[in-house]
């Protein structure tokens, strides 16, 4: 697939007389650099122009037609031959094209004519669908995949006919063929690839088996890299187990006109999940060079390849819980090369003996440092290598030197402060005490390094409404000391000392003041709030002690008092669906984002905690604790019986939580290409150095990069990711993540590689992003061209001929409807005055700096028949589609999308499973206002709730189970979350959206 | 003469008053022709146990312009029931409860003994005295200690409904909330930003929102002030905590590095307890009481960077127009005391420490609103406790000795006119007819108001004698002046206290003798040295005294009896005899030398001579020296060096110092023990003697003096030196050497040289 079309280039923000758009500022698809870069995704104006007028009109300078179309035309008689065809220049494109050729003539052939890639550097951008079949041009002939049939040529064309040897470890999942129409849905016995793949060991059919162990997060593809590299990728598609039945019905389906799908013939993304759960252990980016080089573990990423426009999007989750070997230099630091400043690791190559290394990345020759000599042996290796964590693994940690530290002064250890809104309604609501009472057991478990005794975090304690109160929890105090800052204008820290303190040696005074402080505010009939001064306030107290830390906000109004970020209730319905609605994403004043940039320079973090009974305004609130790295937690019309447990479950993790602090990341890549953008709870001061308040093990980076010259098929493309962070007691150490990847110059490896989740997780954030400056409608066309296009691309350059009527959906891809239409369908994208838009914002802002994992069950929530399970297996029952049709009225289902979680009871559930879970004689006696299941001494019960258990495990929010049943009420809530259907608010199905988008494709390829 | 002295004596006794004239002369031109003003030293609410306040309320002259007091002088019609005001001659009824009156049922305040009365008040809600106590913490840790023992110890003094507030300060201002139980409270402000009152009430939740008082409670509108004053609660109430709370402070927490003074903010921390009491509590008593042990160091009212090899400015500096912060703060502190005092409100400032503390700037937030000005080395010192001790003593009636926000009115008859006030006052710009255009010291006023006072305060009023020359006074005419002062007593009544007094008229001219005679040439010197102290504190020194010294000189030219150009011949009248002394040991006084002394040193000593009585005031500018020895009883000798003597035991009060020498044979007897040995009896008791006189004054005086106890040759004994007149130094040689006396190593003329000039000078037809 071309990203240049689809992903970098410009369609947001570029002059197009198409849509005419301009704002700058959306960076990943077109900030002024981009726009200057050789690559020329500058002026685009052919591809979308190209779209929007439906043409296939020949943009660029037409070079010779004619030896074009000789070799299409080469193609076109010849398909067979070319097959075994050696090198030539011929593909699949041909075979996409060959049933258009006569009326596409004029323009393909132009594509062509730019085959040649030194030319096509400086034309790429005008040609973006041309410059698939350049791509393909370039591809060997293995592209031209036998064909075996023209039936089943949309299966095939993924498949290399034999694996590359770039990739030993690697396997792309032979995995069924999808397509839509026609003979392709013949069901393809799986041993057909057998021949097609010799030198991969798993039969295909093995992967639709159950996978042995539900849950599990180890990736069994990983058996050479260490212990630490895998879990956090495989977390989201592993948590899908068991085979999926489905799978082999769909293949079956018959074809079918386009107008009536049947929905279990379209892709199934239940089907995929298993499939790429099980290909993922194969999923290894290594360039054999190098030999064994670790990938990166936390580490999803898309490489695409055209020979010349590369580009890859990286979601980034550097601070997984895995713990990391640790290197210590002692005061001579890390060893680093001396131009790029890369840090040692697997890609150097030493070289004379062990006295000098040529960094992977910049190619400097570098000497040794003498404390790090070591001799060499045989194959070049040094002697230490499986010594040197550096040398041999693909994620390490550093000990930094005081060279890396703010003043060259080791760090203090971190804090956390944590501020309460003790306004009114939070006092009246018990939300005050509740919190208080919380923080008694919770303040136990502070974060600590593993081999001490007690945390080394210190705490502090802010209570505010339109005025702050500080405490003084000094030890040595009888009883606590509140200090009140009513200058809310010009806030500052009124106590150094007693301020932030240790909890093991303050606990008598924490819990003297936690008990009272309820009390004290119980008269309060304040409404009033502030916001921005309580976190200046904590920012202060932080510089003040000089560390870094966290502030745990827990905050429930509009903060209407006046003072700095004082806001106004400015949700106005009447500017949804017009190009005034990005306002209602933007914060209110700017006073927020100042702030977050201090906090950052500080290393203080935000977490809030938000309990709107109204609006709120989260996109004004929710700004620094999305730039400093921090969560956003909301309930909404927050309930104590209700709520609490989800809250405080959430308040929990979030103590708990792995972090780092005072962060600055930086990621230097091989030459040929670079990181352009990066999207996340970041905050950029220069284009290179990434800086972070905090990172914590739930948050990801997503990093686009561009070509920016040729790469190397040899060299591969090297990625190295270095975090410069603080530790939970105070070191400052440096963590190090190592990525090999491999180029190609064949479009169709490059689909083959792709991977569907990672790149939602792209378009979701640079779409969520673009909705700053751009008008929805916008983003959503370009959302939708953009899968049209990637698509178009594919079925043109890579897929065998076939009917133009067909779709053909490339294997890696054949869920990227479904997701992209989860994603349109999603409430942040959706103008509807119905949806509150404080909950857009919040969306918004989660999904910034979510993880693929995340992301993915967040678009495609997990649907699970509860009604079938088995009380004797600890296996999860298989997912099914997140759709109607798949209930039944006599099934209890559970879903879940990370956030929210429900029950879904059918009219006629069994009783006994009924009985079984909420110990009450029959449905008409469940009672919905429940958030806990009832711990009944039954398989049933403990089973469910195991599962559930499961399933709320690693997902960084605590989800709120809502108890639905059929026919009710509240199964309006629920529906919404079954996005193959027809959304609630709008939205189209599924198989609409397939249709949409065959649709375009079909314009496309015309 | 000693008819004057005893008419003097009494008058002072009875009214609290001395004139510098006790006999007026009748026209504006000779009076100026007099030299010394016609003036007065009023001690406005001098004690008096014999004069027990009368029940009702004082009856006023019902002329809009004049509301004078009915008085012993007023002409009584006593058929008609008619009185007429003696100064603006308006005839008046008399309210009907005076309708029983007769010349044998006279009300007090027409008889004559009772010139002096006081009337209680017994209209308007009485609210409790207020004591905010404001405080640095950057002090050295035993400072600190002595400091809040004093404070808790205070509480003890204080009347239980009083209000109490606590203000701490250092680097941040914090003002506590006294009511809370578990938990202590605290409002804090940045020591750098100045904050206007409005602010200040805003951010100590002063102004409650209109809307919720209206619907809440308005069935209890007594609660208000206690509602909206958690910062100021009554004494009772929170005893304990307050205690506990003192007991709990701790030093300024912020770290000071090496090299730096503590980050002090003292402009903002007075900001706030003014302006919290400006909030809450305006026109009724109450006190700041500042306590500080150093310099502010940062914020408004700055005196002095924190860098400590930057000092704080000195004399030099200011006379080189050198020191930065001076103006700047000057002007921060002179904004709060004129706001205090608009308000009724007193500052008192202790201040504690080896250096310089910046009084220089903060001099007017005492001395413009009647507070106390105590200086001392640390609060760790007896002087500081019991001075502070002191402030809290009873009088006779079991009340506090001091009053509040008082407000005294002056009205005279149509021959005399109102120049000014010096004292411890401000002006409430109350134009009149008998107000003058001149003015001396804080004029063009008939009113001030003077915020805080205590029994001994006083006053120095200025009048204008403004009849004509060719408007003689009828023989036998009197001029009369009445001072009203209305005051809150510390027992919270409101009070006035009346004083009318008369004095004969005569014409200079024909009968200059009678009014010599009744010259009061100690009140008059005290009023002299004022004005001089007053100019002083506006205008360069060498030019007080030259202005000291015409005005000196004139007045032996116009009363002195002499031949032209003859020094030898020149005399002065008996009631003139020690004037010129005063005037030259003022001259030397710290009053007007500030050499030798820094800023806050001046300020200081002018502080108290601004307001002490004339009794205290003589002795600051001329000091008393007692001698004890064998030779008979303690006497009074002559502050001169020739009264330092080998065998006796001086005792010199300067009211700032009391020095006890040893001379060189009885220093030497002590050394050698004699007073150990039983007999040598007499010696103890010789030497006991003047211990037990100087613990007299420590215990009466205010502030308490610094106590030194030295010896010949002592180093302290330059306390002593400095003060006596240099009769023999080392320069007049004929004094050298002699047995009797002490030679001092001064450059400075002796009073001899200094008479001799005055002589020279006021017998010389020149000038």
């Amino acid at each position: 697939m071309s990203q240049q079309g689809y992903v970098a280039t410009p369609p947001y923000s570029q002059p197009q007389p198409g849509i005419g758009l301009s704002p700058p500022h959306y960076g990943h698809y077109g900030d002024p650099s981009h726009t200057a870069s050789p690559t020329g995704m500058t002026k685009p104006a052919g591809p979308l122009g190209a779209t929007a007028t439906g043409a296939i009109l020949p943009p660029g300078p037409p070079p010779p037609g004619p030896h074009q179309f000789g070799q299409n035309g080469a193609h076109a008689a010849g398909h067979p031959p070319q097959r075994f065809s050696g090198p030539p220049p011929v593909n699949n494109v041909a075979s996409s094209y060959a049933p258009y050729q006569s009326s596409a003539q004029s323009s393909y052939p132009n594509s062509m004519s730019t085959s040649s890639v030194t030319q096509l550097g400086s034309q790429l951008s005008a040609m973006q669908i041309n410059s698939y079949g350049n791509s393909s041009g370039m591809a060997p002939p293995s592209q031209g995949p036998p064909g075996p049939l023209s039936a089943t040529s949309f299966q095939t064309p993924p498949r290399p006919p034999q694996p590359s040897i770039l990739q030993p470890g690697s396997q792309v999942l032979p995995p069924p063929p999808t397509t839509l129409n026609g003979p392709g849905a013949s069901p393809l016995p799986p041993s057909m690839y057998r021949p097609d793949g010799p030198a991969r060991p798993p039969p295909p059919n093995a992967q639709y088996q159950p996978p042995p162990l539900p849950g599990q997060t180890l990736g069994a593809g990983y058996p050479p890299q260490q212990a630490n590299s895998g879990p956090q990728m495989a977390g989201a598609q592993l948590s899908y187990p068991g085979g999926f039945p489905g799978g082999p019905a769909q293949m079956a389906g018959p074809p079918q006109p386009q107008k009536k799908l049947d929905p279990d013939s379209i892709p199934s993304p239940i089907q995929v999940i298993e499939n790429d759960r099980a290909s993922r252990g194969g999923q290894v980016y290594a360039t054999n060079t190098r030999g064994q080089i670790p990938p990166l573990v936390t580490t999803d990423c898309i490489i695409q390849d055209q020979g010349i426009c590369f580009q890859l999007s990286n979601t980034l989750t550097p601070f997984n819980n895995t713990p990391l070997y640790l290197v210590n230099h002692g005061e001579s630091g890390p060893v680093r090369c001396n131009r790029c400043k890369a840090y040692m690791c697997p890609f150097m190559q030493f070289t004379e003996g062990g006295r000098r290394y040529q960094c992977g990345f910049c190619n400097c020759v570098n000497d040794v440092p003498p404390f790090y000599f070591q001799h060499l042996d045989h194959i070049g290796r040094r002697l230490d290598h499986y010594e040197k964590p550096e040398l041999s693994l693909g994620s390490y940690e550093y000990v930094a030197t005081l060279d890396y530290c703010r003043k060259n002064k080791p760090p203090n250890p971190p804090a956390f402060i944590f501020m309460i809104d003790v306004s009114y309604s939070n006092i009246k609501n018990g939300l005050v005490k509740l919190i208080c009472e919380e923080l008694k057991t919770v303040l136990e478990k502070l974060p600590k390094e593993e081999q001490e005794e007690t945390s080394a975090i210190r705490v502090g304690f802010i209570t505010y409404n339109k005025v702050l109160h500080f405490f003084n929890v000094k030890s040595n105090l009888a009883q606590p000391q509140m200090m009140v800052v009513t200058d809310v204008g010009e806030v500052f820290v009124p106590l150094l000392d007693g301020f932030l303190v240790n909890y093991q040696e303050s606990q008598s005074v924490i819990h003297n003041l936690l008990d009272q402080i309820p009390d004290i505010f119980a008269d309060s009939n304040e409404n009033e709030t502030v916001f921005a001064p309580v976190i200046q306030a904590g920012m202060e107290a932080l510089k003040a002690a000089d560390c870094p830390g966290k502030l745990f906000i827990f905050h429930s109004s509009l903060p209407t008092a006046e003072a700095p970020g004082k806001l106004k209730n400015r949700d106005d319905k009447k500017l949804v669906n017009t190009d005034k609605e990005k306002i209602l994403f933007q914060p209110q004043t700017n006073v927020y984002d100042s702030l977050a940039k201090d906090c950052v320079a500080h290393g203080c973090s935000v977490t809030l905690f938000l309990f709107p009974s109204q609006y709120v305004d989260v996109a004004s609130l929710g700004l620094v604790p999305q730039l400093t790295g921090g969560t956003l937690y909301k309930y909404s019309n927050f309930q104590m019986h209700l709520d609490s447990q989800q809250f405080l479950n959430d308040l929990r993790n979030d103590i708990e939580k792995k972090i780092g602090f005072d962060a600055i990341m930086r990621v230097r890549t091989s030459t040929g290409f670079r990181a352009t953008d990066f999207f996340g709870g970041i905050w950029m001061n220069t284009s290179t150095d990434v800086e972070m308040a905090a990172i914590d093990s739930d948050k990801a980076v997503t990093v686009e990069f561009k070509h920016d010259d040729r790469l190397s098929e040899d060299t591969g493309a090297l990625i190295q990711c270095a975090v410069l962070y603080t530790t939970i007691s105070g070191q400052r150490r440096l963590r190090i993540h190592n990525l090999g990847l491999n180029c190609s110059s064949q479009l169709a490896d490059l689909y083959k590689s792709c991977e569907t989740d990672a790149l939602i997780n792209f378009f979701a954030k640079s779409a969520f992003k673009a909705i700053l400056h751009q008008p929805l409608k916008v983003i959503r066309e370009i959302l939708v061209n953009q899968t049209a296009h990637m698509l178009a691309c594919y079925r043109k350059n890579c897929a065998s001929p076939s009917a133009a009527s067909q779709l053909i959906l490339p294997d890696s891809m054949k869920v990227l409807p479904v997701y992209m239409n989860c994603l349109l369908k999603n409430c942040v994208l959706l103008s509807r005055p119905e949806i509150s838009t404080d909950e857009r914002a919040f969306q918004r802002q989660l999904v910034m700096t979510m993880g693929v994992a995340d992301s993915q069950l967040f678009f495609y929530p997990q649907l699970l028949p509860i009604h079938t399970l088995d009380v004797k297996s600890t296996t999860l029952p298989a997912a099914v589609r997140c759709s109607e049709s798949r209930l039944s009225e006599g099934g209890i289902f559970l879903l879940a999308n990370g956030l929210h979680m429900f029950l879904w009871l059918g009219v006629s559930s069994p009783p006994e499973l009924i009985q079984g879970i909420f110990n009450v004689p029959s449905f008409a006696h469940i009672n919905t206002d429940m958030t806990l299941l009832p711990e009944v001494g039954n398989p049933y019960s403990q089973q469910l709730r195991m599962i559930m258990g499961i399933i709320q495990q690693k997902r960084p929010y605590s989800m709120k189970l809502t108890i639905v049943k059929q026919r009710e009420q509240p199964e309006m809530v629920f529906r919404q979350f079954l996005v193959e259907d027809k959304g609630l608010y709008g939205g189209s199905s599924y198989v609409d959206f397939l249709c949409c988008v065959h649709k375009e494709i079909c314009q496309l390829l015309n | 003469m000693a008819t004057y002295l005893e008419f003097i004596q009494q008058n002072e006794d009875r009214d609290g008053v001395r004139f510098s004239w006790n006999v007026w002369p009748s026209s504006r031109l000779e009076a100026t022709r007099m030299v010394v003003p016609l003036a007065c030293l009023l001690t406005p609410l001098k004690e008096r146990p014999d004069l027990p306040p009368v029940q009702y309320e004082p009856v006023l002259c019902s002329r809009p312009t004049c509301k004078a007091v009915l008085n012993p002088l007023c002409q009584v019609d006593y058929r008609a029931k008619l009185w007429a005001c003696n100064f603006c001659f308006q005839r008046n009824q008399f309210p009907p409860a005076y309708g029983g009156i007769s010349e044998v049922n006279q009300p007090a305040e027409l008889m004559p003994q009772f010139s002096t009365i006081e009337y209680m008040i017994q209209r308007g809600a009485q609210s409790p005295l207020i004591f905010l106590y404001v405080v640095d913490t950057c002090l050295e840790e035993d400072d600190l200690q002595a400091l809040k023992e004093s404070l808790q110890m205070s509480l003890s003094l204080l009347p239980p409904d009083a209000l109490v507030g606590l203000i701490t300060f250092g680097r941040m201002v914090q003002v506590h909330e006294l009511s809370c139980e578990g938990i202590s409270k605290s409002y804090v402000f940045r020591g750098t930003k100045d904050l206007t009152a409005k602010q200040i009430q805003d951010m100590l939740g002063l102004t409650k929102p209109a809307v919720p008082m209206q619907q809440a409670r308005p069935a209890q509108p007594q609660e208000h002030p206690f509602v909206s004053s958690r910062f100021l609660q009554p004494l009772h109430k929170i005893d304990m905590n307050l205690t506990d709370l003192l007991g709990e402070l701790q030093r300024d927490p912020w770290p000071v590095t090496q090299g730096k003074r503590p980050l002090r903010s003292t402009g903002v921390a007075l900001s706030i307890a003014v302006g919290l009491l400006e909030g809450t509590f305006p026109n009724t008593g109450a006190r700041i009481m500042l306590f500080t042990g150093g310099p502010p160091t940062q914020g408004p009212g700055m005196v002095v960077g924190d860098e400590l090899k930057i000092p704080i400015r000195s004399w030099h500096d200011i006379e080189k127009d050198n020191a930065r912060f001076m103006k700047k703060a000057t002007k921060h502190y002179e904004m709060l005391a004129n706001r205090t005092a608009a308000n009724g409100h007193c500052i008192d400032i202790y201040a504690c420490a080896l250096d310089q503390t910046g009084l220089l700037e903060m001099k007017c937030c005492a001395n413009l609103t009647g507070g106390y000005m105590v200086m001392g080395d640390s609060f760790n010192t007896s002087l500081f406790k019991q001075t502070f001790q002191r402030i809290f003593t009873k009088d006779f009636n079991g009340d506090f000795r001091m009053a509040f926000g008082a407000t005294l009115d002056v009205k005279t008859s149509r021959e005399l006119k109102i120049a000014g006030a010096i004292g411890p006052c401000v002006s409430l710009n109350v134009k009149g007819p008998c107000v003058s255009e001149n003015e001396l010291g804080v004029g063009g006023t008939s009113q001030w108001k003077i915020c805080g006072l205590d029994p001994t305060s006083t006053l120095g009023i200025y009048f204008e004698v403004v009849n004509q020359h060719n408007a003689p006074i009828p023989q036998g005419g009197r001029g009369a002046i009445q001072f009203v002062t209305h005051y809150q007593h510390s027992s919270t009544q409101r009070r006035i206290r009346v004083t009318t007094i008369a004095r004969n008229w005569a014409d200079a001219q024909t009968q200059l003798r009678h009014i010599e005679a009744a010259f009061d040439q100690e009140a008059a010197a005290v009023l002299m040295a004022r004005l001089g102290v007053f100019r002083a504190e506006s205008e360069e020194g060498p030019d007080v005294l030259r202005w000291l010294d015409r005005q000196l000189i004139r007045l032996c030219q116009k009363f002195g009896q002499y031949n032209k150009e003859d020094p030898a011949s020149f005399r002065l009248s008996d009631s003139f005899s020690l004037y010129p002394q005063f005037m030259f040991h003022l001259r030397r006084s710290p009053f007007l030398q500030v050499f030798n002394n820094s800023p806050d040193e001046s300020s200081y000593y002018r502080h108290h001579f601004a307001r002490q009585d004339l009794t205290q005031s003589l002795i600051m500018i001329q000091p008393i020296l007692y001698s004890y020895s064998f030779h008979g009883p303690p006497e009074p000798v002559l502050l001169d060096s020739s009264s330092i003597l080998a065998d006796r035991i001086l005792l010199m009060d300067t009211f700032f110092q009391i020095v006890i020498y040893l001379g060189e044979t009885i220093a030497q007897w002590r050394k050698a023990g004699y007073q150990d040995m039983p007999e040598y009896e007499n010696f103890r008791h010789l030497l006991q003697a003047p211990l037990d006189d100087a613990q007299e004054i420590l215990q009466a005086r205010f502030p308490m003096p610094r106590y030194i106890n030295t010896e010949h040759g002592g180093s302290q004994a330059r306390f002593l030196l400095s003060k006596v007149n240099p009769s023999q130094t080392h320069n007049n040689l004929y004094a050298w050497g002699q047995e009797t006396g002490a030679p001092i190593l001064t450059d400075d003329v002796s009073l001899q040289v200094f008479m001799d000039h005055l002589k020279k000078l006021a017998v010389s037809s020149a000038c």
